[in-house]
């Protein structure tokens, strides 16, 4: 399976990447709509972790042993049968934070006034490449399998 | 007291409609010129602080941002310009040298400007590049002055000396780490190796992650010797001694001690911390005689395997200089010219301190023919090479490479902005902020400099071809290639090169 790999050493901590991943999950697509107009704006789903000179854009890595899914008390937290992407069911979400709790990443975050998990990495279905990805300018974040990256 | 008398330079246009308050141009800005106010959501910016190096403008997603020049008037008076103004307020306020970066910006004539190049018409055919073979490979080094062959073994009895061969004759000049970051060194040393090409350690050193690069790269032995060893030497194909910095000619050099990180310190066998400072002159130079000496000790510590390289500034006796250094033994004699770039150099010596590279270069190559020795060594061209049309004027000339500096910094991203002595370079290169040296990939910035050399290489081959010569050989030193437009007669003779329609 493809999966986002961030590249630490040439993170330059822009945040283009969670700037384009609001447009991407935007109702309009378009980048002033999105950021002007659509209310409540998209959150995004990939965050950059900073800690001095060192960043990098982490999102749901869509382990192949995902704790979220196996502690996920009602199953909003779901993996499709045929795919390793983690979904998430806002409907079927009691906001137990469980997976939150979880997470080796860090990566979920809350809603709470919805009282839901919030919107979380995709993978960005019907793209090839996820718009995070595309977007780094600095070619920080790569799509790939795992075998052929590692 | 007002905290300075100094007008902004520029001012940051940002178009409200546009600004999405992301805040990319806040964290890309190298100057803390935007800041977001989270009391009123908006991103402003400190327009005082601007250099116009328009990494906010590129990185800004929704092109929100422009820069502009600040529109404030001074009464006219062309004694008393802007710029003349300001460097004094500057100097009353602080007290100190102006300082500055990259190369002479004032109005000198570019006389690559004034010169046009020759193309085939009737009565001899011009080649096609695309459908015809066209040999850009240049070999630098000594040849020499007669060859013996043994004729009873066929071998030939004259000892040959070591050759440079180049696939392209556009080298990149000498930078050094510390003045620029290891990932720009990467980057260009990754370049040259793609592109069969050399690059230069500069005066710095050569990081031990970089000895790989040791075919492609040109060590340099300068006054301050920061990092030279033998393992050095060893590893390198080329070795340049530099005497001066087109620059800055006369002055040494000073990489301030905030800039000397753990790694630099390394390289340059210097504590960390410290300035290092590269004196004026050798201290161990003050003749030609003794220069001798020192092209001698470096070929004997490399068992007369690598060419030796002398770079020189650009200054009145070039030509006279030049002969001086091939009759002291160098192969390869490297002029860099007026408009050199530099990390940092004092403004006025910037602007006012040595001659235009193309004057000195046409003087050189005119003089080392005139005393029977311009096959004693190769001559390299350098100082606001910028585009391949300058390369082609430079080989008909008399170059026999060029190097490019500031041409292949603005391919990485450089954007001229002549901040490269502030440290805090937006696009991460001349700076060693482990924040701001991410900011080149050098995946991506070697493969531009490698586009860069690629694009001027096809380029080079169609003049070529159009001047139905298909070997860059053909144009070394062939003036007749050239016709001068807009110049006196004393140009024209200095240049070699005959009025255009005569």
């Amino acid at each position: 399976m493809k999966r986002i790999y961030p590249k630490e050493d040439v993170c330059i901590g822009c945040r283009l990447c969670e700037v384009h991943c609001v447009v991407e999950h935007s109702r309009s697509k378009d980048i002033l709509k999105a950021f002007k107009r659509e209310s409540p704006r998209p959150v995004p789903r990939v965050r950059v972790r900073e800690d001095g000179p060192l960043s990098f854009a982490v999102q749901c890595r869509h382990c192949p042993e995902p704790y979220c899914v196996y502690s996920c008390l009602t199953g909003a937290m779901h993996r499709k049968p045929d795919g390793g992407v983690v979904h998430h069911d806002p409907e079927r979400c009691v906001g137990c934070w469980t997976c939150v709790m979880v997470c080796p990443f860090g990566v979920l975050t809350r809603d709470v006034a919805n009282h839901c998990i919030a919107p979380k990495c995709d993978l960005c279905p019907g793209r090839s490449t996820p718009a995070c990805v595309a977007a780094c300018p600095n070619e920080a974040l790569v799509y790939a399998e795992e075998a052929s990256y590692a | 007291m007002l905290k300075t008398l100094l007008p902004s330079r520029f001012i940051v246009e940002r178009d409200p409609d546009r600004c999405i308050q992301c805040q990319v141009c806040v964290r890309q800005c190298g100057f803390d010129v935007h800041y977001y106010d989270a009391e009123d959501d908006v991103v402003r910016a400190r327009d005082e602080q601007c250099v116009a190096c328009h990494r906010c403008v590129a990185y800004c997603p929704t092109d929100a941002l422009t820069i502009r020049k600040n529109p404030l008037s001074y009464r006219d008076n062309f004694n008393w310009r802007p710029e003349t103004i300001e460097d004094i307020i500057k100097q009353a306020e602080t007290g100190g040298i102006l300082l500055t970066g990259m190369g002479n910006d004032k109005s000198y004539p570019i006389y690559w400007d004034h010169l046009v190049l020759n193309a085939s018409q009737v009565t001899n055919p011009s080649i096609d590049p695309l459908r015809e073979p066209m040999e850009l490979r240049t070999y630098l080094g000594r040849r020499p002055d007669s060859v013996e062959i043994d004729w009873e073994t066929g071998r030939l009895k004259t000892s040959l000396t070591p050759l440079v061969p180049l696939e392209v004759p556009v080298m990149f000049s000498a930078i050094s780490y510390g003045a620029i970051s290891l990932n720009v060194h990467e980057s260009l040393a990754r370049a040259a190796r793609e592109a069969g090409t050399l690059f230069n350690t500069g005066e710095g050193g050569l990081h031990r992650s970089l000895y790989q690069y040791g075919p492609n790269t040109t060590v340099q032995v300068a006054s301050g010797r920061f990092g030279v060893h033998s393992e050095y030497l060893d590893v390198a194909r080329m070795i340049e001694i530099k005497i001066g910095q087109g620059a800055k000619p006369g002055i040494g050099g000073h990489l301030p001690g905030e800039k000397v990180s753990a790694e630099v310190a390394k390289t340059r066998m210097i504590p960390r911390g410290t300035d290092a400072l590269s004196p004026a002159p050798h201290h161990d130079i003050y003749s030609i005689e003794d220069l001798s000496q020192l092209i001698y000790a470096l070929k004997e510590a490399t068992n007369y395997t690598k060419p030796v390289s002398v770079k020189i500034a650009a200054v009145h006796n070039s030509a006279a200089i030049a002969s001086g250094i091939v009759r002291a033994g160098a192969d390869i004699v490297a002029i860099d010219g007026l408009r050199g770039a530099t990390g940092a150099a004092p403004k006025m010596i910037r602007d006012n301190v040595g001659i235009p590279i193309e004057l000195a270069l046409a003087s050189v190559d005119q003089r080392l023919r005139e005393e029977g020795i311009r096959n004693r060594a190769s001559i390299v061209c350098a100082g606001g090479i910028r585009n391949s049309a300058d390369v082609v004027k430079a080989i008909a000339l008399g170059a026999d490479a060029v190097y490019i500096g500031t041409a292949a910094l603005i391919a990485i991203g450089c954007h001229v902005c002549q901040a490269c002595h502030t440290g805090r370079c937006s696009w991460g290169i001349t700076t060693t902020n482990d924040y701001l040296v991410k900011r080149i990939n050098p995946d991506i910035a070697a493969q531009r400099l490698v586009n860069l050399l690629r694009a001027w290489s096809l380029e080079i081959k169609e003049m070529l071809g159009g001047m139905g010569v298909n070997a860059l050989e053909s144009l070394r030193g062939n003036r007749l290639h050239l016709r001068g437009v807009g110049l006196t007669d004393t140009e024209l003779e200095i240049l070699g090169v005959r009025m255009a329609g005569s």
